[in-house]
């Protein structure tokens, strides 16, 4: 027959087969793509590995805080994680706010009567441990598992918030980008023509625009702040992902069942979101993960040239500079280069799984 | 009988767990021409592809002997290299579809002289010489020049013709062809199927044909195979199994030839036409060449000066080949092309498309459609509940939910599809469904709204025979119960012959005649719609 090919995944064989060999109803075209994605094994515990890791960052506060989270102090209890409490309140000197590192509190906490229960590591990410046996930065030692950085801040801590903020812009901007990207490539595909036409020569000149210079100008200019960083980034960051939506609305708009719709009478917003859209999400999820790496990326490249987050902002990249910069302190670059790769690491893995699972000339089983 | 060429026993492929041909015993004596014949998924390309081993992923068992100069080799144990060199010399094999089967960024000329040299060892100037003549041989004009041209430069004919004269490069002793015709127009099939025939007696080569048709089996074979499920159900000379199949499933394919039953009562003078076009003309603007196409556009007639009117209840039936605006005229009476590009005046049931939304869509409920390829017209990420019930979201939306699932429930019953055989019917998706119900699904998904006039565009074409004449049936039965006008668009003369009141023949975009289907098609007066009625 002209068309000659299998129903992917048919299972009713025979038009009119008997009650008997008919199957439940199978799950959602979603669904057949989860169970493919499960199925990837490297993929699968990446995905889950990286959900508790950002999982964890969330919570930074409760693992690596120079604040205690609890403390009994002369019969009554405070939540320095929570509130901020003077040092006078410890029997110190200040109004200021205590400093919990301070051998003096530290003895006041460990009277009789009084205790504090401290996070797994006892610094903040701006937490400088003034008490430090050796010189900044110090090598891992029992007080900083993973030494301190050269202004005597603990690398550990400025990891686990610098994951955190890597990973949060990343998802902020991937999600941005996703948005303006698939709306754009939306417009561009379905209605074609002239609005194409318009909307790919303004993508080739905005595209020629040179993005790093802007990002040194703009910073330049106005105070850095990740709020900027990630307007700039996502004024360009769409283009590369509008071009495949375009693509997949471009082949899907002249498909039948879209005919069909238009002929029902069915208003164009509902044909996009409802018909095409759908049909059109695979690049988009597939590059989800390389998007997220790129950003993460992205990120470290610009702080690593000091052109990203405002100073005192726990971020990798500025701990690769100070790798850079304090070459015989390995443990700097050592470990942050691990983060980066674990990182970078487990977004690919999720994206391949992911290609794998979204592959229409993949089979269920 | 003269001693077999190729011997086929036991044959069995299977893809994993799922054996796909099973048991399958056949031969090809030298000079002879089988027929393998099977509905889609019955296995035949499957059983001719396991012959030369082109399979991946696939476990073969079995032997295929091939008789050959005094040798037999099994072609299932050769060692890959040796079945490397019967591959296109002694055995070849041509594809159903020529464009994808070609190399597009090799002229033909150089494809065939490749094999050439491969396999007969010709110089490069002696291996371009006889590609020519083998050009030449198989019926293309201007051989010399067509050499040179790129797969996408000839037309549908010339490229089968192109694959023939490869595969017939180093004269094969068995000739494997996969629907070697399936993707041509109905006028151009016979001719391929002649020449087809003529190499093989020139040559006195065995061909193994891979079809569905039954005409075309009927001209050409001198024996014929059934397949079905991947068994070999029944085989004898031709002329036996044409006159007595023996099979109830050979029977039932003999059988499949479409049925006319409908309500020929002339139409009421008057009347408004559910669907009228008069003077309809559609062009597309192409760009000119050279520097003319800076400043204008060219314009491609797709359709011109088409007048017609088809009264409630009738069919109007429109033939033609690929490219004769069939489908533009489709799109017209839809008012699915903007205005720019259509010229003339089409109304349905006594009004015309403004092409305007709003004002469109009382108009949008009484004219609807159905597509050929059931599984490019159906959204694959919308349950049937979704797509069947999406035209009351439009055209009553003040339906409360389960009065929408109601009538989506009641849809379907209508077109065959109960929920007592298809548990959870509704919130299946398309790609639970085989092509004919999937084409059921696509007619529940227009009826719902209770249209007029039904736009069929080949709506059985890509549907297995026995399938196709059941859903030719259904097509019969709602429009006797339910008064609606059919605009049936297809190449199929039988389609027409069983289903059509009146008949226009397009060729290039122009209404060459038309008439009642029984003057049409009884006493064709142009001569192409002589040549496509014989054809068929």
């Amino acid at each position: 027959m002209p068309g000659e090919r299998p129903a992917p995944g048919a299972t009713l064989a025979a038009p009119h087969g008997s009650a008997a060999d008919v199957p439940a109803p199978s799950p959602t075209p979603a669904r057949r793509a989860w169970r493919r994605f499960r199925r990837q094994r490297l993929g699968f515990w990446s995905l889950i590995l990286f959900s508790v890791l950002v999982l964890l960052s969330l919570a930074v506060e409760l693992i690596s805080n120079d604040k205690p989270l609890l403390v009994r102090y002369q019969g009554q209890f405070y939540v320095p994680v929570l509130t901020s409490y003077p040092e006078k309140t410890f029997g110190g000197d200040f109004d200021t706010e205590t400093d919990y590192l301070d051998p003096f509190i530290r003895a006041q906490l460990t009277q009789p009567g009084n205790w504090a229960i401290y996070p797994l590591n006892p610094y903040g990410a701006k937490t400088i441990n003034y008490f430090a046996e050796a010189p900044n930065p110090s090598a891992p030692s029992r007080q900083n598992w993973l030494g301190t950085d050269d202004r005597g801040r603990d690398l550990l801590a400025q990891l686990i918030y610098g994951f955190r903020v890597s990973v949060l812009f990343a998802l902020a901007l991937t999600t941005v980008g996703v948005v303006l990207g698939v709306a754009a490539g939306a417009v561009q595909g379905y209605f074609g023509g002239k609005t194409d036409l318009a909307f790919q020569r303004f993508i080739e000149i905005w595209g020629a625009m040179p993005e790093l210079y802007l990002l040194i100008i703009f910073s330049a200019i106005l105070s850095p702040s990740i709020g900027l960083l990630l307007v700039l980034l996502s004024l360009f960051g769409w283009m590369g992902l509008s071009d495949y939506v375009r693509a997949e609305f471009l082949r899907n708009r002249q498909l039948d069942y879209v005919k069909g719709a238009r002929a029902m009478g069915v208003p164009t917003r509902r044909i996009i979101w409802r018909h095409i859209l759908p049909n059109s999400m695979t690049p988009v999820v597939t590059f989800l993960p390389f998007r997220m790496s790129a950003a993460v990326l992205a990120l470290t490249s610009l702080d690593f040239l000091g052109l990203g987050v405002p100073p005192g902002t726990p971020s990798l990249g500025e701990l690769l500079s100070q790798g850079k910069n304090n070459i015989d302190a390995w443990w700097i670059s050592l470990s942050t280069f691990g983060v980066l790769v674990l990182t970078l690491l487990l977004l690919t893995f999720m994206g391949d799984a992911l290609r794998d699972a979204l592959d229409p000339r993949r089979a269920d089983t | 009988m003269t001693a077999p060429l190729l011997q086929v026993e036991d044959l069995q492929v299977a893809f994993g767990a799922k054996t796909v041909v099973g048991g399958v015993g056949f031969s090809i004596a030298r000079g002879e021409k089988l027929a393998l014949v099977g509905e889609s998924g019955s296995g035949k390309t499957v059983t001719a592809l396991a012959l030369l081993r082109l399979l991946h992923d696939a476990r073969i068992s079995g032997r295929a002997l091939f008789h050959d100069g005094g040798q037999t080799r099994d072609l299932l144990a050769l060692p890959e290299r040796a079945l490397r060199g019967l591959r296109g010399d002694d055995i070849a094999m041509i594809f159903q579809e020529p464009m994808t089967a070609l190399n597009p960024l090799m002229t033909v000329g150089e494809q065939i002289a490749e094999v050439l040299r491969l396999k007969r060892a010709l110089a490069g100037s002696q291996a371009w010489d006889n590609a020519i003549e083998l050009l030449a041989k198989t019926g293309i004009p201007e051989a010399r020049r067509r050499a040179d041209a790129y797969p996408h430069q000839l037309s549908g004919g010339q490229r089968q013709r192109a694959m023939i004269a490869m595969a017939l490069a180093c004269e094969p002793k068995l000739l494997l062809a996969d629907e070697p015709t399936t993707a041509l127009d109905v006028s151009l099939r016979g001719q391929i199927l002649d020449l087809l025939g003529d190499l093989q007696r020139e040559n006195g080569m065995a061909v193994l044909m891979i079809t569905h048709d039954l005409n075309l089996v009927r001209r050409f074979a001198d024996r014929v195979a059934v397949m079905q499920r991947g068994r070999l159900v029944e085989q004898g000379a031709t002329a036996e199994i044409f006159a007595a199949p023996r099979h109830a499933y050979t029977q039932k394919l003999m059988a499949s030839k479409p049925e006319r039953d409908l309500v020929d009562t002339p139409p009421t003078p008057g009347a408004t036409p559910a669907l009228g076009a008069r003077g309809l003309r559609v062009a597309y603007p192409t760009p000119l060449p050279g520097l003319r196409g800076w400043f204008r556009k060219g314009q491609f007639v797709a359709l011109q000066g088409a007048d017609f009117s088809l009264p409630p209840g009738r069919t109007l039936g429109v033939i033609g080949e690929s490219g004769s605006g069939k489908s533009t005229l489709a799109q017209a009476a839809l008012g699915l092309l903007p205005r720019p590009l259509v010229t003339g005046e089409v109304s349905v049931a006594g009004r015309h498309w403004q092409l305007r939304p709003t004002a469109d869509k009382p108009l949008r409920r009484v004219a609807q459609v159905v597509f050929q390829d059931p599984f490019s017209s159906l959204s694959p990420r919308m349950t049937v509940e979704e797509i069947v019930g999406e035209g009351l979201l439009v055209h009553a939306p003040e339906l409360p939910a389960s009065e929408r699932a109601t009538r989506v429930r009641q849809a379907l019953a209508d077109v065959g599809l109960e929920e007592t055989r298809f548990p959870g019917l509704l919130a299946r998706y398309p790609h639970e469904f085989s092509g004919g119900q999937r084409q059921r699904i696509a007619l529940a998904r227009a009826l719902i709204v209770g249209p007029e006039l039904l736009v069929l565009d080949e709506p059985t074409s890509a549907l297995d025979v026995t399938i196709q004449k059941q859903v030719l049936a259904l097509l019969q039965r709602l429009q006797k119960e339910r008064g609606l006008a059919y605009l049936l668009i297809t190449h199929d003369v039988d389609v027409v012959r069983a289903m059509a009141h009146d008949v226009i023949v397009l060729k290039d975009g122009a209404v060459v005649e038309g008439g009642s289907a029984s003057q049409v098609l009884g006493a064709p007066r142009h001569p192409y719609t002589q040549k496509l009625l014989a054809a068929a």
